[in-house]
């Protein structure tokens, strides 16, 4: 009975994305118009089956939080026929875990790793320790990469962590900083602008030219993070230069 | 080894291609000449392929020098007086310059980029398949970063064949089309009917990554934060002072902002090239519209090896001289760069 049930809700269609034009060469199908982990699920969901199953014409895909920008050449396919099959195959990816990789990458938390870390335990009303502990025991998910090579955005911040950004953005901070911002945590490849506040850095590069793969993470991939003290950053910031990966594949 | 040495340049010029698509996924943006048609344009006169890698020179003038040998270059693009050791050299047309010899280029009139294409192409390390310069990733060759005087750009010898020149359709000084989308529902209608029909202004402090616009304020109905997602080149997001910024191909990879419109693929290069300051409008067209025009905009680039012609063909063209002179406009023989080719 309880098996009957089950079918009955999966075999439920889930309710279509929006199709959004981006120009006359990309759509943007929308699942959700807010940070919504069930519609990133989704957007990770159509990404793989339109990878297992090419559409003739569609030239790259970028899945962020709420939808999955499609880029197509419209020589080869209109915006109404590539429509049409977006759809249908939206109507049957469906959200699994399998295959997820997950990596453990190491930080090095506060001081002028992390100069916003008392402020943020402050803020929170508590101590540098337990922001901390907080963010460590965190089980994140790759939501999107974007804005700059390996800006990865992770979803899964404790409700507890949740911050609003900086008034001032800042326009640089180090390569390699983990920060948070609203309701989301970050690991940031290249020095750049950011408004988020940093907890600390890691020596992992996320996006390193000359290195097999150029690109760590994937959307999609589980994090987890594990504190380590800066004699460490700097050793494994100088083997990370060298090449190596410095996270950690827990499991494949 | 022949090469071109930079001996003088301005801001903003750098190598570009058809740019490094593929790996938006992991937050790197494609790159590539701001105006593709006139980079293919340039490409053809040499014999290059289409969209390999040229110099996209900026506003401002520039001077190359070819050592080691001769250097066969192409020219497009915005046009500007342009002399290889005091002989005028047109553009939209190629030309050698021996051992030694300078050529010397101006300030860019009608427009913002022009592309110089080698004969045999530029010597470099392509990375994701391109050579095309995005300094913030790092990325670009022969050098990660905007070309500076000295700089050399390694060729093989120019191969001595006859000059040539390419006739291109006019540029039109239409609107700027656009379609709506994808966060057009962020806008009152009211917001949307003043896009369209306000004059527009491209601000001084723009750059490869981004067109400021300056003009009427464009309100949001409900605030100009929206989630991150993904962006085109073309994208036309308002942040919250209502101001319109045209994402341009070094643009960030996904944006907060909502995006009111996008230009079209057609129209992407012409809006490129139109100066700071200059007035233009946007014109709304429909998806099929849009891209219908695309599919003509791919016929065009792949026809430009059929618009090429021999130099020579210019001066005996007596009866479209007879026909320019009756109309009274003052056409000299001799000034290519002003001379409009008859169309057959």
């Amino acid at each position: 009975m309880a098996n009957e049930v089950r079918l009955i809700q999966m075999a439920e269609p889930l309710s279509p994305p929006r199709l959004l034009p981006s120009g006359d060469a990309a759509i943007t199908v929308e699942f959700s118009r807010t940070i919504d982990d069930a519609a990133n699920r989704r957007v990770l969901a159509l990404d793989r089956l339109i990878a297992a199953e090419p559409i003739a014409g569609i030239t790259e895909t970028v899945p962020t939080y709420r939808s999955l920008l499609v880029h197509y050449d419209p020589v080869q396919i209109s915006f109404d026929a590539l429509g049409e099959r977006i759809l249908a195959r939206a109507a049957k990816a469906l959200p699994t875990e399998t295959g997820t990789r997950r990596w453990r990458i190491p930080v090095t938390y506060g001081g002028e790793h992390g100069i916003d870390l008392e402020d943020v335990a402050k803020a929170l009303q508590t101590t540098p320790d337990e922001i901390v502990a907080r963010h460590v025991a965190g089980d994140y998910r790759v939501a999107m990469i974007g804005f700059t090579p390996g800006w990865s955005y992770l979803s899964g911040l404790e409700t507890f962590l949740h911050m609003p950004r900086r008034k001032d953005p800042r326009l640089l901070t180090p390569a390699g900083t983990i920060s948070i911002g609203g309701i989301q945590t970050g690991v940031q490849c290249l020095a750049g602008p950011s408004g988020w506040h940093l907890l600390g850095r890691t020596p992992v590069r996320t996006y390193q030219l000359h290195r097999d793969p150029t690109f760590l993470l994937e959307p999609g991939d589980a994090i987890t993070f594990t504190a380590i003290d800066a004699k460490t950053f700097a050793e494994q910031d100088r083997a990370a230069e060298a090449g190596a990966f410095v996270a950690e594949l827990v499991t494949p | 080894m022949s090469k071109l040495v930079v001996t003088s340049i301005g801001p903003a010029s750098s190598v570009q291609d058809g740019g490094r698509p593929g790996s938006q996924r992991y937050g790197l943006v494609p790159s590539g000449a701001m105006d593709r048609l006139s980079l293919a344009a340039a490409n053809t006169l040499v014999g290059n392929e289409l969209l390999a890698a040229a110099v996209e020179i900026g506003p401002f003038g520039a001077a190359f020098t070819a050592r080691g040998g001769a250097v066969r270059v192409g020219l497009a693009g915005a046009s500007r007086n342009a002399d290889i050791g005091g002989r005028p050299v047109a553009f939209d047309s190629s030309a050698t310059l021996a051992e030694g010899e300078t050529l010397n280029l101006g300030f860019a009139r009608g427009g913002s980029f022009s592309y110089l294409a080698i004969e045999h192409g530029i010597e470099g390390e392509p990375m994701f398949g391109s050579l095309a310069v995005n300094a913030r990733a790092g990325l670009g060759s022969p050098y990660p970063r905007p070309l500076q005087s000295g700089d050399e750009l390694k060729t093989q010898a120019a191969s001595g064949a006859a000059e040539r020149r390419i006739e291109l359709p006019v540029a039109a000084d239409a609107p700027i089309r656009i379609v709506f989308g994808p966060q057009d529902d962020e806008f009152a209608e009211d917001s949307k009917k003043l896009f369209i029909e306000s004059e527009w202004k491209i601000s001084a402090t723009s750059d490869r990554m981004g067109y400021r616009l300056e003009g009427p304020v464009i309100r949001h109905l409900d605030g100009h934060n929206i989630v991150s997602d993904g962006t085109v080149t073309g994208s036309i997001q308002v942040p919250g002072n209502g101001q319109p910024i045209v994402l341009m191909p070094d643009r960030g990879t996904s944006g907060g902002y909502p995006k009111i419109a996008t230009v079209i693929t057609a129209d992407f290069g012409r809006f490129a090239q139109i100066s700071a300051g200059r007035p233009f409008r946007f014109k709304a067209v429909t998806m099929a519209e849009a891209q219908a025009e695309a599919i003509k905009f791919h016929e065009l680039l792949r026809s430009l090896p059929d618009r090429l012609r021999g130099i020579e063909d210019l001066g005996l063209n007596i009866e479209a001289l007879r026909d320019a002179n009756v109309a009274g406009q003052a056409v000299s023989a001799v000034d290519v760069s002003t001379w409009q080719v008859a169309v057959p």
